[in-house]
């Protein structure tokens, strides 16, 4: 209390008087708990409302037999024993993990191929970037109707393309083998931009004296790629990666607006059985159960990327 | 946690210029990396130039063999088709409505509590953003079924509400207005407090002006997610009178399977003002989808 030093003792009176002072004190801290909460008051209670509280909700419904018209039953782990044996939801845990398998290495290959070449100093890259960029603000309905016109069998253009080259046309959505892969071209023209936006900021991060320092000792720029450009780059590999895990692993959209799970129910993922079984078959507390296996899948995923990535010592997070 | 470190707003120039550096093509006379990029950007950018030109085609071309690319004129029966047997005019309208209310309100609530929890001392305030950052981990699929649960007890399905509740604020948003507050120079605000100004007065006169940048680019995100939305408007409206025309257009095509010109005039209506404005500010744009800065 350095002030009070300074000033004459009958002025300072409240700051001596310990029980002035506490009173005072617990005044001010009131003052900042009123100011505090009504800054971060209606957005904390909307996020944990729309988000803590559900995510809790759902393991208990989890455990019913509910189709909302009538009461709820209670049901214990019945519906997680149901979803372990229910071959539908292996057949979706495989096509879920089919595209992952698919999409991440692709989205992170491409992303990372189309970033270094548009941060060449050609011409067009602007042209090449506005390109590249544009399907990423196209929503999944108006994706999925715009690939269900252009993969069409008879008519379609990427037919077209196979005939006007002499290859044989195919069936793409039409057919189970191809259908699931058709979607991952689809998430791929839609999603890469995304990828290639994060590459293009964390190349311009990259500082020129470590490229420079490497081509004065005699690298060559495949060897300035390989052993400076790629590692510099990995913490945000990793980050890409994880990301877009998570995102295949929910992917629902795209299904639902191309394919609605077919044909013969070879592109039903996961999040595409939790609504068809919820949101079509009334049966809520066995689409939550499954929600829960879809979210203990997804946190095994991620943990092991970011273990993975530890390991490595890549400094992702 | 990896989100709260490497949220980060910058503009990013993307025509800095490389250190210029005298080039031998070999073989070629232009740069071989035309020979990746052209196709790519014509992959990229033609099913998008052939939905519009094709919404302008009549069904007779569009069934054409061999199929036929830009058509013979300017038809315009697609759009009277579409506006004409829907209510695109009215999901339209609903879609304006929900992403103006999400822009709205994500703008206002998570700069202020972005701002709460990166300066302000309250009581709570571990245990309030502890909470926030538990959410980021909980996936949007595991809040399908109670969220329309919920929305079913409190009388919100079947209503436009429904398709902008979810959006009204997020975790996201308000990460990524703190980080940006984290990193203002707190020298300016006590200038405010010494001024007089109380600490709303600090964050409506000092601290917002300066987070234009912050708060633009939580306005592009929140518009691209609010107006494209499927999920949230599809399960909890069945109304077809409160559709978003997201859902719209996807009943649409459930019951016209092959009217190929009536469903990409919609489809030109749904994503046109997003390619737009996309087309418009796309270098702000795109600088604003890089929230990087992940070196860790």
């Amino acid at each position: 209390m350095t002030i009070a030093l300074e000033r004459p003792p009958e002025a300072t009176a409240f700051l001596v008087d310990p029980k002035l002072r506490a009173k005072q004190k617990r005044a001010r801290r009131r003052r900042e708990d009123v100011v505090g909460w009504s800054f971060v008051g209606v957005s904390t209670l909307v996020v944990i409302g729309l988000s803590i509280f559900p995510a809790g909700w759902a393991f208990f419904i989890s455990q019913k037999k509910w189709n909302l018209l009538s009461p709820a039953k209670d049901v214990g782990w019945k519906n997680y024993q149901t979803m372990i044996n229910d071959p539908e939801v292996w057949d979706a845990v495989k096509h879920t993990l089919f595209f992952t398998a698919l999409f991440v290495p692709l989205s992170i290959f491409m992303g990372m191929l189309i970033a270094v070449a548009l941060n060449q100093r050609i011409k067009f890259v602007g042209f090449y970037r506005t390109a590249i960029f544009v399907p990423f603000v196209a929503s999944a309905a108006a994706t999925g109707i715009l690939a269900g016109f252009v993969f069409e069998p008879n008519y379609g253009s990427a037919n077209d393309l196979l005939r006007r080259l002499g290859l044989p046309s195919q069936p793409w959505l039409e057919s189970p083998t191809q259908a699931m892969i058709v979607i991952v071209i689809i998430a791929l023209w839609g999603q890469v931009g995304f990828c290639v936006v994060v590459y293009l900021a964390a190349l311009q991060d990259i500082p020129q004296d470590i490229v420079e320092a490497a081509l004065i000792d005699g690298a060559n720029r495949r060897q300035v790629f390989r052993y400076v450009t790629i590692p510099e780059l990995a913490p945000v590999t990793v980050f890409t990666a994880v990301w877009q895990t998570i995102t295949a692993l929910q992917l629902f959209d795209l299904v639902y607006t191309t394919t609605r799970g077919g044909p013969v129910n070879s592109t039903v993922t996961l999040v595409y059985y939790v609504y068809k079984v919820a949101f079509q078959e009334s049966r809520f507390g066995y689409g939550a159960a499954v929600s829960y296996g879809l979210f203990a899948l997804t946190m095994v995923v991620t943990l092991f990327m970011v273990w993975y990535s530890r390991r490595t010592k890549i400094e992702a997070f | 946690m990896a989100l709260i470190r490497t949220l980060e707003v910058r503009d990013v120039d993307l025509d800095a210029p490389e250190p210029k550096r005298r080039r031998r093509h070999g073989l070629l006379p232009f740069s071989p990396w035309h020979l990746l990029l052209m196709p790519l950007a014509l992959i990229f950018a033609l099913p998008l130039v052939q939905m519009v030109l094709t919404s302008f085609m009549t069904d007779a071309e569009i069934n054409s063999f061999p199929p036929k690319f830009i058509p013979s004129s300017l038809n315009v029966a697609g759009y009277t088709g579409f506006f004409g047997d829907s209510l695109a005019p009215r999901w339209l309208l609903n879609t304006v409505i929900v992403a103006t209310i999400s822009v709205a309100s994500h703008l206002v609530l998570c700069s202020l509590a972005g701002y709460g929890y990166a300066r302000l001392k309250f009581r709570g305030r571990n245990f309030g953003f502890f909470a926030i950052v538990a959410t980021i981990m909980i996936p949007t699929q595991l809040l399908m079924i109670p969220t329309y649960v919920m929305f079913s007890k409190l009388g919100v399905v079947d209503t436009l509400a429904a398709a902008f509740i979810p959006w009204l604020t997020s975790a996201f948003g308000i990460f990524l207005m703190r980080q940006f507050f984290l990193a203002l120079p707190r020298e300016l605000e006590e200038a405010g407090e010494i001024d007089g100004l109380t600490t709303f007065g600090v964050f409506r006169r000092i601290v917002l002006p300066l987070a234009k940048p912050a708060l633009a680019t939580l306005a592009v995100f929140t518009l691209l997610n609010s107006w494209n939305d499927l999920i949230w408007p599809l399960t909890a409206i069945s109304n077809q009178d409160n559709f978003t025309i997201q859902v719209g257009l996807t009943t649409f095509q459930g019951t016209r399977r092959t009217q190929w010109a009536e469903l990409m005039a919609g489809n030109v209506v749904a994503t046109m003002p997003l390619i737009i404005g996309f087309l418009m500010a796309q270098k702000h744009f795109i600088a604003t989808m890089t929230f990087s800065g992940l070196k860790g």
